[in-house]
């Protein structure tokens, strides 16, 4: 059975260990294209947002390479994400392909159901392969995201542009192929080694570092956000995530006590505007904003998809909290008829915006880092 | 000293547990301002306050608190409804919805905003009732005693709604009654006319301005309508057990499966989806209904996207002629 899955920024490098390291035949769609865009908008629901259409457009690409079974994720809810893969199912049966669809639903309290189902769809391999599979793809996503960190300030001072994205393909490509644990950490490392190589420009005031928050597919795919962190980079400007794969893995597979302390302060940080989890990504979007405030980032980008639920929540409140913790916000809302040229005008707008603001405060004599901000609450 | 007056926007959730919330709260003491009809001002003025990416309920509902405000309330009433029954939620943004009040409209009334989460914990509940009812009494007893009314008074909204009574519009009493009971065709009790139903979630299909009243519309040229709340839960279960997931919204698990029995047993001519533009589980979920109707071409199906700019001329012509595809369908 030859099995694909939908795109995620490079998820693909990890879901292809894993599912390989099972024995199964994988196809990785390719690289989506305007014409991925538009076989998805073409077939998905109107009003769904945009990673749906993206879906269907990888599962239609795919299905012409070969693949006959698609592994997803599932969901519990309330994000419409939870409900993708049903949804999915029903589109490309009306369409007549004849896919198998294996859901990965996030254990009800414990892994065994979600064991039984990667054994299910394996051919019953034994628990050990299984834990030996996801080791493998844990490590590529670990070693994937200490390398798109690390562009994300190396980009900002490259003296040539475009060359931190080429050692940034050079390294996916180098774990890529790294097939034992201890190829994935070399590889990883020498994906570093290339970023350090990185010829940069020196002699500049310190580049304007900029937060990103948002929805996770957004964040993680450069396709659907033209490329926002390579834009800003090579505007000068430090680009941090507040997602990164291996987040996201941890908490839609509930494993979130992992990193439960992180998951506590955001959450802490959030009160004074949101006071409950809305699902998908909307709390830590606030939560992270009143963080990176603290930290002294000069401001904050959210992405999300058009009718993104939990996003709408957080673009609702970040009006305030940009105002309390003395950081502009800017918010983007994209689709498929969203285009390079126009988000690049906002981001050019937006960075002015910064770069000035800064300027200003070193003229009053404030610290280029803005100070440690206590958040009033607004208990009301 | 006065009663506490506590207002309720007549939007959103108002329209699935109108009963229970007025019961509780006038049983507790408190002088109950429910907010106007939507009406083209509370809609503009909702507009207005809300973001852009909201959807149009959301909308809808800033405007009836900015009219609760006018009206000079010293509360309001504003639950956070996550979760009332086991693994099935709110959306997303009704999870959100008094945080976005509380820093959108401010200066502003307290609200009472208690969340609600019967997901996992229903006596969870308990609490939440004491922690509602603590700015108007503490007496537990009055307490117990008004919430036994209010659940009392929601059973009987329910039956009613069963029944065919339409909320802000008219009791049909014995013309709703009948068909449900014995889930036949109309026509083989007799009945002349044709019968529609009118699926979607509550506070778009009671709301008699948002749905442009297409509801009377259709009653007005003889057609018999059903509603989602007309399908016994029963139904909705099975149809629900059927699928291969279960869906986690509460209100589009009742019309996705409202509307997978309703063209199953082809109980009804035609079928009418009221959907919000910007809704989340809407789009999904219309979907979902749309494929099934397309797939077994039994039943004639309308999809009806509102928003704030619907025009009342546009729809009735494309009722009009969803009417003659009926017509045409049912000889």
């Amino acid at each position: 059975m030859k099995v694909t899955f939908p795109h995620m920024g490079t998820m693909w490098v990890a879901a292809k260990a894993i599912l390989e390291d099972l024995d199964l035949e994988v196809v990785v769609p390719p690289m989506p294209t305007r014409e991925t865009m538009s076989i998805g908008v073409k077939h998905a629901p109107e009003f769904a947002c945009l990673p749906l259409k993206v879906n269907v457009g990888n599962y239609i690409e795919a299905f012409q390479r070969g693949a006959e079974a698609i592994v997803m994720a599932g969901g519990v809810g309330p994000c419409r994400f939870g409900y993708y893969a049903q949804v999915e199912r029903e589109i490309l049966d009306d369409l007549g392909y004849p896919y198998r669809m294996i859901v990965l639903e996030p254990p009800k309290g414990h892994l065994g159901d979600l064991i039984n189902e990667i054994k299910d769809f394996t051919g019953q391999r034994s628990l050990r392969r299984i834990y030996r599979a996801v080791r493998l793809g844990l490590a590529k996503m670990a070693a994937l995201d200490a390398v798109e960190r690390q562009a994300g300030i190396v980009r900002a001072t490259e003296a040539e542009p475009g060359a931190t994205s080429r050692a940034v393909r050079k390294a996916t490509n180098l774990i890529d192929r790294a097939a034992l644990i201890e190829d994935i950490r070399t590889a990883g490392q020498r994906g570093l080694d290339f970023l350090e190589a990185v010829p940069r420009r020196d002699g500049e005031p310190a580049p304007l570092r900029v937060g990103l928050i948002g929805e996770v597919y957004m964040l993680l795919e450069p396709f659907v956000n033209l490329d926002i962190e390579r834009q800003l980079g090579e505007m000068g400007v430090i680009v941090e995530r507040h997602v990164y794969l291996t987040d996201w893995i941890r908490s839609h597979l509930a494993l979130d006590f992992l990193r439960m302390d992180h998951e506590r302060e955001t959450r802490k940080a959030a009160e004074p505007y949101l006071r409950h989890w809305v699902g998908g990504h909307g709390l830590e979007s606030i939560g992270n904003t009143v963080l990176y405030a603290r930290r002294g980032f000069d401001g904050v980008i959210q992405v999300a998809p058009l009718t993104c639920m939990p996003e709408i929540v957080a673009r609702s409140l970040l009006p305030v909290v940009s105002q309390d913790v003395d950081l502009p916000v800017l918010s983007l809302f994209l689709d498929e008829h969203s285009g390079e040229a126009g988000i690049k005008t906002r981001l050019e707008a937006f960075v002015d915006l910064l770069t000035r603001r800064r300027e200003s405060r070193q003229r009053a004599g404030r610290p280029a880092v803005a100070p440690q901000l206590e958040v009033s609450g607004h208990r009301r | 000293m006065d009663d506490v007056r506590v207002g309720i926007p007549r939007a959103l959730l108002y329209h699935e547990y109108a009963a229970l919330w007025t019961t509780f709260l006038s049983g507790l003491g408190a002088e109950v301002v429910v907010s106007d009809p939507t009406s083209k001002t509370i809609l503009d003025e909702g507009v207005k306050a809300a973001v852009d990416e909201a959807c149009l309920p959301v909308k809808v509902f800033y405007g009836h608190v900015l009219d609760l405000c006018r009206k000079g309330v010293d509360y309001i009433f504003l639950p956070r409804v996550v979760s009332v029954e086991r693994r099935a939620f709110s959306c997303p943004k009704l999870l959100g919805l008094p945080d976005m009040i509380r820093h959108n409209l401010r200066p502003f009334p307290y609200l009472i905003d208690e969340t609600v989460n019967l997901s996992r914990k229903p006596r969870q509940l308990y609490g939440a009732l004491w922690r509602v009812a603590a700015p108007i009494t503490r007496n537990p007893l009055r307490i117990a005693q008004a919430w036994r009314r209010a659940t009392k008074a929601h059973a009987e909204f329910q039956d009613r709604l069963r029944c065919g009574y339409i909320p802000g519009i008219q009791a049909a009493g014995a013309s709703g009654g009948a068909i449900f009971t014995e889930m036949g065709r109309a026509d083989a009790a007799g009945a002349p006319g044709l019968t529609v139903a009118v699926i979607g979630h509550s506070y778009n299909v009671y709301d008699r301005h948002i749905s442009l009243d297409i509801v009377s519309k259709l009653r007005q040229w003889g057609v018999h309508v059903v509603t989602a709340d007309m399908v016994p839960h029963q139904l909705v279960q099975e149809e629900m057990e059927r699928m291969p997931k279960d869906l986690f919204w509460s209100t589009g698990r009742r019309v996705l499966g409202s509307a997978y029995y309703l063209l199953r047993s082809r109980a009804v001519d035609g079928l009418v989806h009221l959907v919000s533009f910007g809704c989340g589980p809407d789009s999904l979920v219309g979907e979902l209904v749309q494929r099934r109707a397309a797939r077994l071409r039994t039943t004639p199906f309308l999809l009806l996207t509102l928003d704030e700019h619907s025009g009342e001329a546009g729809l009735v012509t494309r009722l009009e002629a969803f009417m003659d595809m009926v017509g045409v369908a049912r000889r």
